[in-house]
């Protein structure tokens, strides 16, 4: 049966079909026909945003909190523009969105059109891939194709660029089966003979670990599952990049803590001196691997990667296996079984006994004060009274997402949604909406720096108006903490802008917006106010004042190696933590 | 201890240093548009080289161009320059002809020459030689046809130009492996 509509329509009827319920936008002149398909169904909910970038970072939030491809709509010109940084950052994080750009009639591109821009051009560098539809009879086929390379093998943001005559036009819809890629069609069995090899490598280790990344998460919760067998099966110890927390539980016996600038000491040393590395989805950015050629130098490295060109990018690997984690994992543990293998188990304690050591120096340890809220304290806190609900934990951007990742213990997949690649601030209120619109019965909270938060507050109007209990808890330094670390620790404390000036009031700010707002600068009433915060069922802006000056650690100091981590009882040597050669990167 | 510092960007180390390799990559795309901007802006955007890049339509039937590309690099910038391509969505292939070996390769150009007298003919004579053909010819003028591999073409101009050289057009290389089967 053929089904004659318009491209605007089909729209909607691909996105039913896709088991879209929910989307993100903002209308305008160039999107009209879709709002007006939008408006005469129930199917598909959409929830307008005040800014693109917040529809892009929602759609992000609600892929990464579900698993699902988070959707956007926007209009020409202005509405894609602002949505690029979102589309950069679902790109460099792999993260499946779709974004349907409305566009000036056919007729008119190439003209300089009101509100026209080159969407295509433009969002060909910051998308997986894009399209620009102009023909209402190509549209079915590409809307469909989208959400199919959007998801599959390293997932990603995908653009749909729809000329508005063409959301007027009629033609055929078709549904999503029957639709194969004609060219794209990644590879997600990994070799046998290469898994075996790792197997086998992996029974005769001495000093092994695994180091997981997001792709652990993407590849879906199975992996995560089979990532704990996997561990448990060898004793081997855990560690993760901060897009994979949660992957292994905090609570895990094997988990070593996060890795790389801002990771444990036990997890960076054990990665410095280890003779086997297993990468699970990882993919060695440099923020993880501190100075690349003193980095892990006496261990093989076997790398599990969705995407080839991951494998030997930064670092040489001697064993890469292309697939999807889940697969591979479940491969290996078939192999490590059916073999009957077992682990060394008398070097594995030796392992364990050194990374004992490392633990000994506590890395993440703190002065606690009763005078000002440290900020780490702040966030033990936090998740002490949250550990036991049902709480997903978006962040902002700079030292207070870094000590979420340090305090805050991950149990699960899927339950942080932070800006890794990018480094986005803005990206965890818009992040949140997104999520709590996956999970609308759970206790959502973004972790928030006074500064980033501003970069989207726009966003609290979205919050309000489809009455989302969403929680912003703000670390308020009155600094753009990162910033001022660096300017301490390269630039002789000399704070370049980096002052927080004219901070709003954000209580009364949270109240203009129609949420609840509360502050609390006393350690001992910390707790209160928390437990405050988590029971009021509105949108709560939570400014929490704490200690200007801490600076986040422990730290890999730029340039330097993994065993050349600064720790916090170094702290007088701060501004001879870093070389020339250091300063030269971000 | 003086290590050197670590490369300010992992696609930096593809630049300044010795073992610079020149490879002729061969890459299958759909013929849709704007397919030569994703190719050409993945070597940009991630500081590659192209030293050359020819393209053009191969099978009209199914929408296949294929795009020929030399460039340059150390062994592990272009492995991954491979891997980069073949994650475009619209690429159906990319083969490295200088892994696979000995691949041929031509290229085509034209080269105009003006000048009267001995010049003349002695442009003439090595047109001859190395079997460029004459394509235009005026009183004081020829453009020449040339086809060969890079280097002989870079030759031909060179020897063209204290005899009136004017300008050139060069297609870039096309390449194509040896023996019985397609990339």
């Amino acid at each position: 049966m053929a089904d004659v509509m318009t491209g605007a329509d089909m729209v909607v009827e691909a996105l039913k079909d896709q088991g879209v319920e929910t989307i993100f936008g903002y209308p305008g002149g160039a999107v009209l026909p879709i709002y007006d398909a939008l408006f005469q169904q129930n199917a598909v909910q959409h929830i307008l945003v005040r800014h693109e970038q917040g529809a892009a970072h929602a759609a992000e939030g609600y892929a990464r909190s579900s698993g699902k491809v988070g959707v956007l709509l926007v209009t020409s010109g202005p509405g894609a523009t602002n949505a690029i940084t979102g589309l950069t950052d679902a790109l460099m994080d792999s993260i499946p969105i779709v974004c349907i750009t409305g566009e000036v009639p056919t007729h008119l591109i190439g003209s300089d059109a009101f509100q026209e821009c080159d969407t295509v051009g433009i969002t060909r560098h910051c998308t997986k891939h894009n399209y620009l539809v102009r023909s209402v009879e190509d549209l079915p086929r590409v809307l469909h194709e989208a959400f199919y390379v959007a998801q599959h093998g390293r997932p990603g943001p995908v653009v749909i660029d729809i000329p508005k005559d063409v959301q007027f036009a009629r033609g055929t819809y078709a549904g999503p089966q029957n639709i194969e890629h004609k060219s794209y069609h990644p590879q997600v069995k990994g070799a046998p003979d290469r898994i075996e090899q790792a197997v086998m490598l992996m029974a005769a280790a001495k000093k092994p670990i695994f180091y997981t990344g997001g792709g652990v998460i993407n590849s879906g919760p199975e992996a995560s599952r089979l990532l704990r067998e996997l561990v448990a099966a060898t004793g081997f110890p855990v560690t993760s990049t901060l897009m994979g927390l949660g992957a292994y539980p905090a609570a895990g016996p094997n988990w070593l803590g996060m890795l790389g600038m801002h990771g444990t000491f036990e997890a960076n040393n054990a990665m410095h001196d280890c003779d086997l590395m297993i990468a699970v989805g990882s993919r060695f950015d440099y923020r993880i691997t501190g100075r690349l050629d003193a980095f892990s130098p006496g261990s093989t490295k076997i790398h599990i990667d969705i995407d080839p060109s991951s494998i030997n990018k930064n670092v040489k690997i001697d064993l890469g296996i292309i697939g999807d984690c889940a697969n591979v994992l479940a491969d290996m543990l078939g192999v490590w079984r059916q073999r009957g293998l077992k682990s060394d188990a008398p070097a594995l304690q030796k392992w364990w006994d050194q990374i004992a050591v490392w633990r000994g120096r506590r890395s993440l340890s703190y002065k606690f004060s009763d005078k000002v809220i440290k900020p780490q304290w702040a966030i033990e806190r936090l998740y002490a009274a949250t550990k036991d609900k049902d709480t997903y934990i978006t962040t902002e951007v700079g030292q207070h997402q870094m000590w979420a990742a340090q305090h805050y213990h991950f149990e699960e997949p899927n339950r942080l949604m932070t800006s890794g690649g990018l480094g986005t601030m803005g990206y965890g209120l818009p992040a949140a909406i997104g999520a709590q619109m996956a999970h609308p019965q759970s206790l959502v909270i973004d972790i928030a720096g006074e500064s980033s938060i501003l970069m989207n507050i726009q966003e609290l109007s979205t919050a309000a108006q489809y009455r989302l209990p969403v929680k912003i808890f703000i670390l308020n330094n009155e600094y753009l903490g990162m910033v001022r670390q660096w300017q301490e620790l390269l630039h002789g404390s000399r704070y370049s802008e980096s002052y927080a000036a004219a901070l709003p009031d954000f209580v009364k700010l949270a109240e203009a917006y129609g949420a609840h707002g509360m502050r609390c600068s006393d350690p001992a009433d910390l707790d209160a106010a928390i437990a405050e915060m988590i029971e009021t069922p509105r949108t709560v802006v939570f400014d929490c004042i704490v200690d200007k000056m801490e600076n986040c650690l422990p730290m890999i100091p730029s340039g330097k190696a993994h065993n050349e981590m600064l720790l916090p009882d170094m702290e007088e040597d701060l501004e001879n933590a870093i070389d020339q050669a250091g300063k030269m990167l971000v | 201890m003086n290590a050197p510092a670590a490369p300010l960007s992992p696609y930096s180390s593809a630049i300044g240093k010795s073992n610079l390799e020149s490879h002729t990559l061969s890459v299958l795309v759909d013929n849709e548009p704007g397919v030569l901007a994703r190719v050409v802006g993945l070597f940009s955007g991630r500081g590659y080289n192209i030293e050359s890049l020819t393209v053009a339509e191969v099978a009209h039937a199914e929408h296949l161009s294929r795009i020929t590309i030399v460039t340059s690099g150390t062994p592990e910038a272009i492995e991954q320059i491979g891997h980069q391509l073949e994650r475009l969505v619209p690429i159906h292939k990319v083969t490295d002809l200088t892994l696979r070996g000995n691949a041929v390769e031509r290229e085509l150009a034209m080269i105009k020459v003006a000048g009267r007298g001995d010049n003349r003919v002695e442009a003439l004579r090595l047109a001859e030689a190395f079997r460029a053909r004459v394509i235009d010819a005026s009183i004081e003028s020829f453009v020449f046809e040339i086809t060969g591999n890079v280097s002989k073409i870079d030759q031909f101009v060179e020897l063209m130009r204290p005899l009136g050289l004017v300008e050139v057009s060069r297609t870039g290389v096309a390449a194509m492996s040896r023996g019985k089967d397609p990339i």
